[in-house]
């Protein structure tokens, strides 16, 4: 993109804060986040991102899916964390999602809607930018 | 398949150890025998962390907060809610029994969390400008371009209160404004990004989830000061937030917000990063700005301060990330409702690393007069392993201990020097029973004396001397008068030296010693240390009515020190004893007796 100006950067920005309100990429509805600082990586997120691409080709819902990463969401301890915003479902964290919980998640939480034992903690605090 | 109800059961220690498990398996054979199994789907949680009012369930989507439930419960949970649609009032969380019953976001300790620096972190995308935008990215600067005058920006950031988050504390506006007034044409403005304390990780945190806040700030800075350069010092040991702050400043140029003629208003401002090879003194500020101009890392004397005479003899502002992160809010919120959070002297929020022997490390923001307890017991959920709690280290090897007494403080700059720690950039590790305080000091004095640059004699030297008199005490050679020496050549550094390094190395080894004089004393009278860190004092032995001769110690021992005849008690050789405590380990018999 060329240089902006300040209209094009208040256009820019009411546009993909709708965007990012709908947390709609393109028609696809469901957003898998995956939790991507040091400790999350150290922990094998990246492992874990690999995997989840793998599982939703695997069960053919790759196209409604956007898998993004993000920085660390505070919960260290739990890592690797991702996080799951779809409809019809409450936006879930999930901690301590090594790669071998990947198929898990995407099986019971994006194809099945029922969330998985032990692995949900709640979210740190509440979110100031919203108000 | 579709649930109407998603019931969540907490399955933290805490929780479980009260019977949570079986209030899970009791809400999923009501919903069985009620029918409805297939309408609502229990789950086994994490920790929700808040461990005092548990068990806790949570009702989603209606978000219902039961605490104390008890197994009895699960049919009228299952009853009311999911068949009738209605909360099981009595369950609900109540700040006391005659309180209202409360809703999920307004319970304090989830309120006890308050997010501004990390409010992007791990909800947007870092490697997208776009995402950043979408969250009130760059509004601040379209303010500080278009709207507001230099000096307006410098009166807004001293109307909020905020002071530096590196440590000191110096308030941010009044930094800006002297910088400002400074004549010249060149000036600069510089990132501290050279977070060296052991166990903090705060900035890197906040430049891998959202570096486009500090990008945002510092051209902000450079607006209100009067300059058109900044540099990002960064510690070359951070590869991925340097990779991420890279996208970031591309991202800006592409979109002109950073680069010539930004956004049109004819204001300059380019960023460049400068790494670091990791020296703990490259964080003081004139150290750090010797080290951007290629020359060896070593601090200067103050004044002239950097605001008068900073980077290559210009007036330079240098800012802490963390400090940094704040600005974009303070301008798009106001001063206003920045300057509401907060205690009287220290406004807004400090982001802590939490560590140690706590059960819920993490990343955490909490607002200023948050106290201690609050963080460790509530936030943190406590000790591991339901140890005792011994004390904190704040502000790292700058830091000192706090102990149980003292938890109740509000924290704010001044609250935690008069506890003879400081703020520090926000390290936070938790000792428990186990941690020798003689041990600790002495971790962090050999740090200190690692990372002095040699430069002053006080530092050099001091720093040295005082390892060695903790060491000696730690071997069990120490004498009372050991403790004299110590506190005076910690009162010499602490007031002689030339910059905070030395300044503040006595902080951790002053601290314990006030606050554990009776261990530094057990060490040197008793030669004993109770926490059984200190190897030199820690004795084994074996004793000869319980050995049975199997052998096995001897057999294990790398040595080897333990002799002995078949079936008969052996001995350990005290004097070749590596005290490794493999003997103890292996015995099967609880022979071994550690000392």
């Amino acid at each position: 993109m060329a240089k902006m100006t300040l209209d094009q950067l208040r256009a820019l920005r009411a546009k993909k804060q709708e965007e990012l309100e709908r947390r709609n990429v393109e028609g696809k509805d469901i957003q898998v986040i995956v939790g991507m600082g040091t400790c999350g990586i150290a922990a094998g997120a990246k492992l874990t991102f690999d995997a989840i691409v793998a599982a939703l080709e695997k069960h053919n819902i790759a196209s409604r899916v956007v898998v993004r990463q993000t920085g660390c969401m505070g919960l260290c301890y739990v890592e690797p964390t991702v996080e799951v915003v779809m409809p019809d479902m409450p936006p879930v964290i999930y901690g301590k999602m090594t790669s071998e919980f990947a198929e898990e998640l995407v099986v019971k939480h994006l194809v099945e809607h029922s969330l998985l034992d032990n692995h949900i903690f709640d979210r740190p605090a509440v979110d100031i930018v919203k108000h | 398949m579709a649930y109407k109800n998603f019931i969540l059961v907490c399955g933290g220690t805490g929780c479980e150890s009260s019977r949570s498990d079986e209030i899970y398996k009791n809400l999923i054979k009501e919903a069985e025998a009620l029918g409805v199994s297939r309408d609502v789907q229990v789950v086994k949680t994490g920790c929700f962390g808040f461990c005092e009012k548990g068990p806790i369930v949570k009702v989603l989507p209606s978000e219902s907060f039961y605490v104390e439930v008890k197994p009895e419960d699960a049919r009228e949970i299952i009853a009311e809610q999911v068949i009738k649609g209605r909360e099981v009032t009595r369950l609900l969380y109540r700040k006391d029994k005659k309180a209202e019953t409360t809703k999920l976001q307004d319970i304090e300790f989830y309120q006890k969390q308050f997010r501004i620096v990390l409010r992007n972190c791990g909800v947007i995308n870092p490697e997208s400008i776009d995402e950043y935008i979408a969250r009130t990215g760059y509004h601040a600067l379209e303010k500080a371009l278009f709207e507001m005058t230099p000096e307006e920006i410098i009166a807004e950031m001293k109307a909020s209160g905020l002071r530096g988050r590196g440590g000191a504390g110096f308030p941010t506006g009044m930094k800006w404004e002297a910088a400002r007034k400074s004549p010249g044409e060149v000036k600069y403005i510089v990132c501290n990004a050279d977070e060296g304390d052991p166990g903090a990780y705060m900035d890197r945190s906040t430049i891998e989830g959202d570096p486009h806040s500090i990008l945002e700030a510092m051209v902000i800075a450079g607006r209100a000061v009067g300059a058109n350069f900044g540099y990002i010092y960064i510690r070359a040991e951070y590869p991925l937030a340097i990779e991420r702050l890279k996208i970031a400043i591309a991202q800006a140029k592409d979109y002109g917000l950073l680069g010539e003629n930004i956004l049109n208003s004819g204001f300059n401002f380019d960023i460049e990063i400068r790494l670091g090879a990791g020296a703990f003194v490259c964080g003081e500020e004139t150290a750090l700005l010797q080290s951007i101009e290629g020359k060896r890392g070593m601090p200067r004397p103050k004044p002239p301060f950097p605001a008068v005479k900073g980077l290559w003899g210009k007036p330079t502002v240098i800012n802490n990330v963390e400090t940094l992160a704040n600005v974009p809010i303070v301008l798009t919120r106001g001063a206003q409702w920045f300057s509401s959070i907060g205690t009287e002297k220290s406004k807004g929020t400090k982001v802590f690393a939490l560590t140690g022997k706590i059960n819920n490390s993490g990343l955490i923001e909490v607002p200023m007069g948050t106290t201690l307890r609050e963080i460790i017991f509530d936030i943190g959920g406590g000790i591991r392993n339901n140890k005792k709690f011994k004390g904190v280290q704040t502000g790292g090897p700058s830091g000192g201990i706090i102990v149980e007494k003292d938890l109740d403080t509000p924290i704010s700059y001044e609250s935690l020097t008069a506890l003879g720690s400081m703020m520090g950039s926000g390290g936070m590790i938790v000792m428990d029973e186990d941690d020798c305080v003689v041990d600790v000091s002495k971790f962090y004095m050999a740090f200190c004396v690692d990372e002095s640059c040699g430069k002053c004699a006080p530092c050099r030297i001091g720093t040295k001397q005082m390892h060695g008199l903790l060491d000696k005490i730690t071997k069990g050679q120490g004498e009372e008068e050991d403790l004299v020496k110590l506190e005076q050549i910690g009162k010499a550094m602490t007031k002689a030296s030339l910059c905070m390094l030395g300044g503040s190395a006595a902080n951790p080894t002053l601290s314990t010693i006030r606050h554990f004089r009776d261990e530094y004393l057990e060490h040197i009278r008793d030669r004993k240390c109770r926490a059984g860190k200190c190897k030199d004092l820690v004795v084994y032995e074996i004793d000869p009515t319980k050995c049975i001769g199997c052998g096995l110690c001897a057999r294990k021992c790398p040595v080897p020190c333990i002799t002995g005849e078949k079936k008969k008690p052996h001995v350990i050789d005290g004097s070749k004893c590596i005290k490794c405590g493999e003997c103890f380990a292996v015995c099967k018999f609880g022979a071994v007796i550690k000392r």
